[in-house]
């Protein structure tokens, strides 16, 4: 994406939104990535009115109290995606590396307690009579395995992209002059945690 | 040409212009240019593909007592003593409309013209990410191979219709398809991958790389319909992937989304599968309106009639194509009330067609008229784009759509959209633009052949298909001989495939022209048409970076017969009015 931005840079060109591309770039994305989620969202309504007792009690599988921890835990990343951007934009090379690699760790904290979570439902847990909560649990376990599954995998390719941007935070890379990757960077992050919001609310305490 | 190259050649140019070997420039390629050749060849196999699929199956319709000739070198799951099997027949039927709706029209019209035009006619150098915009190239290759391959795996390839209504596409044991059905699903979900990777590009590229001057309202038609159209695709292929994935599911690991006996839904993969559907019909029509325009109004010498009157009209028909997928669904059990007002958004439908029907005619009318073969097929568009829009009301109104449904009256009607309309567009759009891709001119005469046969036959193929349907042939079916109501349409069944035949083969005419004119065809100018935007303002084909200096837009996109410049009938985007001499003209 940064060679894409040289190639544009220095040309002239009519006035368009006032916001450097990659950031219109993944604005749009965002956009279309709203239509995906709303499409699973939408389904697991329109599924669980139509059967609504084949949902559990909130708490009745799905463990509340851990989730809600890494709900915190992904929260806390968003800061620390703001302070590293913010970082960026003073020049702070300490901070820079600091928070870029503790919004890393905390992405892969969140699928480290999103596997055990799985694993935990799948090998030891009861369900309607039947040993392990799995996707082939009712639509209850599909539609929580599909929703929670795509946001994780979401946040582990955040995490990717975070470990990229550690790496360049320790050659230096980003700075008051170049922001623009960790800004785009922290747009898709936030949106990953806001998507977990509607998700937590909806799967595990409605 | 001359004059321009001669023109500065900036510090920038040379720079681009170290040497590449093969790979690097024609096959892993970042030039907007080049991608959107290679998806022209790729989507152009496919419709080679896609219409072979059409001409088995109207040969079974035709002649169902007869054996298939040259069937013998089909497998036995195919073809059995020389009888098309069935089976084999729903998987042409699906993959017939699978292919050219995902692998040849929609890539057509969105890989090849948003890639090629929307960079040359808004003064952009390329697109805004060079990269993301190959890999929505290479996004589509594996798709192709496992569209190809699901043929030839255990079961054949998919057989549920292009619709993949469930539970039919969601139980291997129902419709006999296990392997092709996935690999159609795998296949869906990397085009939507691709579509929504090259949206970000389009929407983007329109938004923030615009050349000075080329203002919102200066902008050709055809970047207006494409921009459209990747907001589309942008937000409608997501829903799509969303549900493929859930109908993934449902075949691979035991899920029950869309099956009744796990409390799943079979509507709920309808209403998902048409909420896409319905944006999509918009996907495969408005950038043939956009190539239809600017080349009516190139032929025509005017300017378009009612500029502003038919950006709006893209912009509604877009908007409108949000809220009324209902309307596939008239049959599947809906409340009245409910079906009532997805008539009547879909009704309203007709009013920003009609304004651009209207339009055309108004562009044409009292116009300085070339017929080259670009232009025969813009005005065939038109023609056939208003049959096809006419039959659609029959359907918009239920009570009329109860009788109709799922009858070949539906296949006249998409047949007359989708052919008569994209494929028309995009055959004129590709005799239009190949100057400008490949630098030499397509064989008018050649051109003109293919264009009435394929007028001809067209129409012999699918005006009858109302009729048949009229009389109540089912639209999928293997074999009506058996029906007694049937009996009286098996003439002009065979008719029709005649017709088929005839329309299949003067596409090899074209294909013949295409290929022996990119070698062998008249060289191109830079401007051969006279055409005002900008893409024709710079070498036929354009170098690497597109510009020797980024132009400068002065006014509105299709200006022919200015009544300021005397000398000749157009006046380039990048012209002034005032500077351009009587006597010598601009570039």
């Amino acid at each position: 994406m940064a060679h894409a931005a040289a190639a544009t840079a220095g040309r002239a060109h009519e006035r368009g939104l006032d916001v450097y591309t990659q950031k219109v770039g993944m604005w749009i994305f965002l956009c279309s990535e709203v239509m995906f989620f709303a499409g699973l969202i939408g389904s697991y309504i329109v599924l669980r009115f139509g059967a609504s007792d084949a949902w559990g009690e909130p708490g009745e599988v799905l463990n509340v109290p851990v989730t809600a921890v890494n709900t915190f835990i992904l929260i806390c990343s968003s800061v620390t995606m703001v302070k590293a951007f913010a970082a960026a934009q003073e020049g702070d090379q300490k901070s820079i590396k600091i928070y870029t690699l503790a919004t890393a760790a905390l992405g892969a904290l969140f699928l480290g307690v999103q596997g055990y979570e799985y694993t935990e439902l799948i090998l030891h847990s009861e369900w309607q009579g039947s040993h392990g909560f799995t996707p082939q649990a009712g639509l209850y376990g599909a539609t929580f395995f599909t929703m929670t599954g795509f946001h994780g995998f979401h946040v582990f390719l955040g995490v990717v992209f975070l470990s990229w941007a550690s790496i360049r935070a320790f050659r230096g890379h980003w700075g008051p002059n170049n922001y623009q990757g960790l800004e785009v960077l922290g747009l898709y992050w936030h949106f990953v945690d806001l998507v977990w919001i509607i998700l937590f609310t909806i799967v595990y305490l409605i | 040409m001359a004059t321009i190259v001669a023109e500065g050649t900036g510090q920038a140019i040379l720079e681009e212009h170290h040497p590449q070997t093969f790979l690097r420039k024609y096959m892993f390629s970042t030039d907007h240019k080049i991608i959107a050749i290679q998806f022209l060849i790729y989507t152009l196999f496919f419709l080679m593909i896609g219409g072979f699929l059409a001409i088995m199956m109207r040969y079974q319709i035709a002649w169902p007592d007869q054996t298939l000739p040259g069937g013998g070198i089909l497998p036995e799951s195919m073809v059995a003593s020389g009888y098309m099997l069935p089976e084999f027949y729903n998987s042409l039927v699906t993959m017939h409309g699978s292919i050219m709706v995902f692998l040849a029209i929609m890539p057509m019209l969105v890989g090849v013209y948003a890639n090629y035009l929307i960079p040359l006619q808004i003064g952009a150098d390329d697109m805004a990410f060079p990269r993301l915009n190959m890999m929505s190239f290479w996004l589509m290759v594996p798709a192709g191979l496992l569209t190809l391959a699901s043929f030839f795996v255990v079961g054949g390839a998919a057989s549920s219709g292009w619709t993949l209504y469930a539970p039919l596409s969601a139980r291997p044991d129902l419709s006999g398809v296990e392997l092709g059905q996935i690999y159609w699903l795998l296949a869906l979900v990397l085009i939507g991958l691709s579509s929504i990777l090259g949206s970000v590009n389009y929407i983007t590229t329109v938004i923030n790389m615009r050349a000075p001057g080329m203002t919102w309202f200066r902008m050709p038609l055809t970047v207006w319909a494409l921009f459209i159209t990747a907001i589309l695709g942008l937000l409608a292929m997501p829903v799509l992937s969303a549900a493929g994935i859930m109908l993934l599911f449902d075949q691979t690991i035991g899920t029950t989304f869309f099956l009744p006996e796990g409390g799943g839904q079979p509507l709920l993969w309808q209403h998902l599968f048409w909420f896409f559907g319905h944006p999509e019909v918009y996907i495969l029509i408005l950038p043939a309106m956009g190539f239809t325009s600017e080349i009516i109004a190139a032929g025509s010498r005017k300017p378009v009639f009612g500029y502003h009157a038919m950006v709006w009209a893209i912009i509604s028909i877009a908007f409108l194509g949000f809220v009324v997928w209902g309307h596939h669904m008239f049959q599947s059990g809906m409340n009245p009330m409910l079906g009532l007002s997805f008539t009547i958004s879909t009704l309203l439908i007709a009013v920003p067609s009609a304004i651009k029907t209207f339009n055309w005619m108004g562009t044409m009318w009292r116009g300085n008229l070339h017929f080259h073969t670009a232009m025969l097929f813009a005005v065939g568009f038109v023609a056939m784009f208003a049959i096809g829009g006419l039959s659609g009301i029959f359907m918009a109104s239920t009570p009329v759509d109860i009788y109709i449904h799922d009858t070949y009256f539906i296949v006249a009607h998409i047949h007359y959209v989708l052919f008569g309309g994209s494929l028309f567009a995009l055959f004129g759009a590709i005799y239009y633009w190949f100057p400008k891709m490949f630098g030499r001119m397509m064989n008018e005469k050649l051109g003109k052949v293919h264009f009435w046969l394929t007028l001809i036959f067209f129409n012999l193929v699918f005006f009858p298909m109302h009729g048949v349907g009229m009389a109540g042939m089912m639209r999928r079916i293997y074999d009506s001989s058996g029906y007694a109501h049937l009996q009286g349409i098996q003439d002009t069944n065979a008719l029709i495939t005649f017709a088929a035949l005839g329309l299949y083969a003067s596409g090899f005419l074209f294909a013949f022209n295409f290929f022996w004119s990119m070698k062998k065809g008249k060289k191109a100018e830079a401007n051969p048409w006279n055409a005002t935007t900008l893409e024709w303002q710079t070498p036929s084909p354009p170098m690497h970076g597109n510009w020797a200096e980024t132009p400068v837009v002065y006014h509105g996109p299709h200006e022919f017969s200015h009544p300021d410049v005397e000398d000749k009938d157009w006046l380039a985007q990048n012209e002034r009015p005032d500077v351009v001499s009587p006597a010598g003209g601009g570039h």
